[in-house]
């Protein structure tokens, strides 16, 4: 019997199991996918948005604020990339820079520190690649980038040193009210727990409709991006935003935090919750758009293209509460842009309604801190031959694109909550993730998964979860 | 820290042929640093058939090929660290290096020879459509899988693009026991080697449709199937014509990028033609002392022009260690003319240069009946004609040192086509 | 009758017109040099192919090998399926015989490479 099972290991979900994990409470997290961060926090803009957007007095503008606050510190203490590179938001049109201002009161009623309206000519000295179309635009100095993997996997890590229970590769096919509050079906067996924290992204609304008989209803809507080597990745060094319409924030352009250049996303409501695939329309968009903001974006430096799908809710604000109908049970739904950049401070609101519901006492062995793996590139030569000597695996470069050894792959393995797949160890290391998109290091990381979870060569996958035939699992039994 | 007169990049075919060559020269404080683990390089993995006819005058496997040149190292006693990869180079030559047994370490060269090779274009690059599951590879990684770790991955297998990996990789599959459902090729023409298209398709009856492509890419977690599509001529899907192959592997052969990481960091300018470094003809780049060759300066087609190539730029790398003078006349530019895509080198020291001067490029489309001409001003210095030229076909000329005295004039090679 | 063939002897690749009586060629042209004509004359008569495949050394490790010589082209699938169900010993350097008359082709199948 677990006090809190929260169903789906993304931002949302990792968010809250961290902040709850401070507590003496048992705690257990669930996702289908076989890796944290499998849905919509694998595929977004990996923007920390100031909060200039959200409508003042809603749960967006107060959870955004919060979060964007708490980024810095947090990205700290748990050792995830993160970085505060300003934001403009660019108006093509003089007749629409009164917008501008609208946002810019908009951002100082929701607190934002810093946002204020600029000329084109402004807006050009501080990104001289902008387009020359460009009128004015709204620059937010508190606007951020951040590793969306690097953020949840440290959320994930640090729940589960602090005592949380996750629970992968593990559907939900129903679940029950007990007496003691639920009972979770999945595919793996039931799970036992007085409330049930429903972060399951664009499947949200299924999983409220087992307990629930008020409406919900979330909508997919498709995002794609395309992501260009690093060598683009200085074009500009803001993250340029067009001015927003209902369908989101418009195209955007952006450094990540790993210096490569992100254009996207396209808006469109779809209904399949799993289709990910980018389409040519989509990826022809991305490009055109993003030829309005900027010019000279080097099309022949992208190395992927890729698919989002925002969990978009009814109500255009975050569904965050306990169920009126179902006691115990608290929806975090519709959680779509700025998501992201919310999840720690949804943590802490899911966290208050979660006190209402049990009691929470604060852990005498909590750890505050998580340490992430090791980034050799970035060590002195000094450092790197002492962590040479003491595992020699850390002078084998695995992947030349972003310069990641065997040791840190093996790291990426060996943690708690470890990747299992090469997306689980890209998304860990970076391996693979660089301008050859690896062709050339996916050989040898095959190779050190294969030998560390005893796989054969064959079996290891790219995604997903192992069958138990491929994991040997039914030879233990 | 470590001082070499040479320190060469690369332990593959290029590597291997510019250190011989450097340490026939009496260049014996030198050193090749290879990434793998051991030399070889690529061919390693290459091990069909078709090396070495113009190097040994006999068709050798990669492997047999590299094994001819490793037996020289050891001969030679040419010293190569193993395991050992290059992070990065700064303009006074000095070279930082990591590896199991030597830990991160940086060494200073009086000059230095690139050859790191090339790297394939990823799907990204290609902007294909649909689903990224499991089940894509490159072609060249495809290769290392099958033929170096013994692992094949998959049973039924579409093709895009005609380079020779994946023309190669069609009859390596079909020989594994996978079904090559098609190789589908953007242009018109296919560009890998007309031979291989006999010996790797025909011999097997895989088809090869011209003028498609992969329209979109079904199966989120493993591949289940593409789209091809034929395209109009500028290369534009046509709508109506897709068509599904149900497979569970995509091999992509859609070029070859030289990989010249190391050498941007060196501050070495780039050839926008060719996205290796710019160099005059002994192959020098635009640093002093920093020599490329292979196909981290162009994608060559035949290890054999490689080995050539390499050699020179190993003479010229121990001149310059020697004398290391520079030329004191004034570079004429080389530009690609009519038909032509590129010329390597980019600029040739006309009054300074060696008896024998190579030209290499590649032409932009298939050319019959064709002559290549090279003219500087008015002045025609080169004339061939040749039966047929095909992009697949890199060209190397030879202009001799009594046709380039005078010239001042940019030189321009061209192809004059055959009037119709 | 006549036959066009592309000569598979070099890189060049030779377009070849072959003219062909009872199973034999009478005349060859487009070839450049001699390996074309004699290409040619097998081709159309009983072609022949060197193959290239690995067989399993031991531990999994995959051990390149070639035909020593050209074998008849309908017997490439046997040739490679008899390469398959052996097991070489290793070490195995470049040369050494690893399977001799390999599907009865008389033909031995080496390796090509210094495996360990």
């Amino acid at each position: 019997m677990f006090d809190v099972t929260v169903i789906g290991a993304g931002s949302s979900g990792c968010a809250v199991a961290r902040e709850l994990s401070r507590f003496d409470i048992s705690l257990c997290v669930v996702d289908k996918e076989s890796d944290v961060c499998e849905g919509t926090t694998k595929a977004n803009s990996a923007i920390v948005h100031a909060g200039f957007d959200a409508l003042p007095g809603t749960l967006k503008a107060k959870l955004n604020v919060r979060g964007s606050k708490l980024m810095p510190g947090l990205s700290k203490l748990l050792d995830f990339d993160y970085k505060r590179n300003g934001a403009l938001v660019l108006c093509f049109d003089k007749e629409q820079i009164s917008g501008l201002e609208e946002l810019a009161l908009r951002g100082a009623e929701n607190g934002v520190e810093g946002v204020r309206v600029i000329s084109g000519d402004e807006a050009r000295q501080m990104e001289p690649a902008l387009t020359d179309e460009v009128v004015a635009a709204l620059y937010a100095p508190t606007s951020g980038i951040v590793c969306p993997f690097g953020m949840t996997i440290a959320f994930a890590e640090n729940a589960a040193a602090n005592g949380a229970e996750f629970r992968l590769s593990t559907a939900v096919t129903g679940i029950e009210r007990s007496d003691a509050g639920y009972v979770i079906h999945t595919d793996k067996g039931d799970i036992e727990t007085r409330t049930v924290i429903n972060a399951a992204g664009v499947y949200a609304d299924k999983l409220h409709a087992m307990v629930s008989g008020l409406p919900m209803n979330i909508t997919p809507r498709r995002g794609e991006y395309m992501l260009l080597d690093r060598e683009a990745g200085g074009l500009v060094s803001h993250t340029v935003f067009q001015q927003p319409t209902k369908m989101g924030k418009g195209i955007l352009v952006t450094p990540t935090v790993h210096g490569n250049l992100l254009l996207g996303p396209t808006a469109e409501d779809i209904d399949d919750k799993e289709n990910t695939a980018t389409t040519r329309a989509g990826l022809a968009e991305v490009r055109a758009k993003a030829s309005l903001s900027v010019k000279g974006i080097p099309f022949g430096k992208v190395i992927t293209g890729f698919t989002g799908l925002r969990a978009v809710g009814d109500t255009h604000d975050f569904i965050i509460g306990e169920c009126e109908d179902a006691k115990g049970f608290i929806d975090v739904a519709g959680i779509e842009s700025p998501g992201l950049t919310s999840a720690p401070a949804i943590g802490e609101y899911v966290r208050d309604i979660v006190a209402s519901l049990l009691p929470l006492k604060e852990k005498a062995n909590y750890i505050a801190e998580r340490k992430g793996i090791t980034k050799f590139a970035s060590l002195s030569d000094g450092e790197k031959n002492e962590l040479i000597r003491r595992e020699p695996a850390y002078g084998t470069v695995v992947c030349r694109c972003e310069t990641v050894t065997a040791g840190e792959i093996l790291e990426a393995i060996n943690r708690p909550l470890g990747a299992t797949t090469l997306d689980g160890v890209k998304r860990r290391t970076r391996a693979g993730m660089g301008r050859c998109q690896a062709g050339f290091c996916s050989p040898v990381t095959i190779s050190l998964i294969a030998d560390k979870l005893g796989l054969g060569l064959l079996d290891v996958r790219k995604n997903g979860s192992y069958t138990d035939k491929e994991s040997g699992a039914d030879e233990n039994a | 820290m470590r001082e070499f007169d040479l320190v060469i990049i690369g332990g593959g075919p290029a590597g291997m042929a510019a250190a011989l060559a450097a340490k026939l020269e009496d260049i014996d404080n030198l050193i090749i640093f290879e990434r793998g683990d051991e030399l070889g390089g690529i061919l390693n993995q290459c091990i069909h058939n078709g090396f070495g006819l113009h190097t040994f005058g006999e068709e050798l496997t990669g492997p047999e090929y590299a094994e001819r040149y490793i037996e020289q190292m050891i001969l030679n006693n040419i010293p190569y660290e193993l395991g050992t990869m290059v992070l990065g180079m700064n303009e006074n030559k000095e070279i930082s290096i990591i590896s199991r047994e030597r830990g991160a370490e940086t060494v200073k060269a009086r000059a230095v020879i690139l050859a790191m090779g090339c790297r394939e274009r990823p799907r990204g690059a290609l902007g294909i459509a649909g689903f990224r599951p499991q089940g894509i590879y490159t072609a060249g990684t495809a290769q290392k899988l099958v033929n170096c770790m013994g692992v094949v991955p998959g049973r039924e297998v579409v093709i895009l693009g005609s380079g020779d990996i994946g023309l190669i990789m069609a009859r390596r599959m079909t020989l594994e026991g996978a079904k090559v459902r098609a190789v589908v090729e953007l242009m018109p023409y296919s560009s890998g080697l007309k031979r291989n298209i006999v010996q790797c398709l025909d011999d097997y009856g895989i088809p090869l449709m011209l003028s498609h492509t992969v329209v979109d890419i079904k199966g989120k977690e493993k591949l289940e199937g593409v789209w091809v599509a034929a395209v109009d001529e500028r290369n534009t899907p046509i709508p109506g014509t897709e068509e599904y192959f149900p497979c569970d592997t995509l091999l992509l052969s859609c070029g070859l990028i030289p990989e010249n990481e190391l050498s941007k960091s060196a501050g070495v300018e780039l050839s926008p033609l060719t996205n290796g470094p710019s160099v005059d003809e002994s192959l020098q780049t635009g640093i002093a002392g920093v020599f490329a060759c292979g196909n981290v300066l162009h994608v060559h087609d035949l290890v054999d022009f490689v080995s050539e190539e390499a050699r020179r730029a190993g003479l010229n790398a121990a001149d310059y260690i020697k004398c290391g003078t520079t030329p004191e006349c004034e570079p004429v530019e080389v530009r690609p003319g009519n038909g032509v895509r590129y010329t390597v080198p980019s600029r040739i020291y006309c009054e300074c240069a060696e008896d024998k001067v190579h030209i290499r490029f590649r032409v932009t489309g298939v050319f019959k009946g064709a002559a290549i001409v090279v003219k500087s001003g008015g002045r025609e210095l080169f004339r061939k004609r040749g039966r047929i030229f095909v992009p697949s076909e890199m060209q190397d000329i030879i202009i001799t040192r009594d046709k380039l005295g005078g010239v001042d004039s940019p030189i321009e090679v061209s192809v004059e086509e055959a009037l119709k | 009758m006549t036959r066009e063939l592309t000569c598979i002897g070099c890189p060049m690749g030779c377009e070849l017109t072959v003219e062909v009586e009872n199973g034999e060629a009478v005349s060859v042209s487009g070839n450049t040099c001699k390996v074309g004509e004699n290409y040619a004359k097998t081709e159309v008569s009983a072609p022949v192919r060197t193959v290239t495949t690995t067989a399993h050394g031991e531990g999994g490790i995959p051990v390149p090998v070639k035909t020593a010589q050209n074998i008849p082209k309908d017997k490439i699938f046997e040739v490679v399926k008899e390469i398959k169900s052996i097991r070489v010993k290793l070490p195995v350097s470049v040369g050494t015989v690893i399977l001799t008359d390999a599907a009865g082709t008389g033909v031995d199948i080496v390796a090509t490479k210094n495996v360990e």
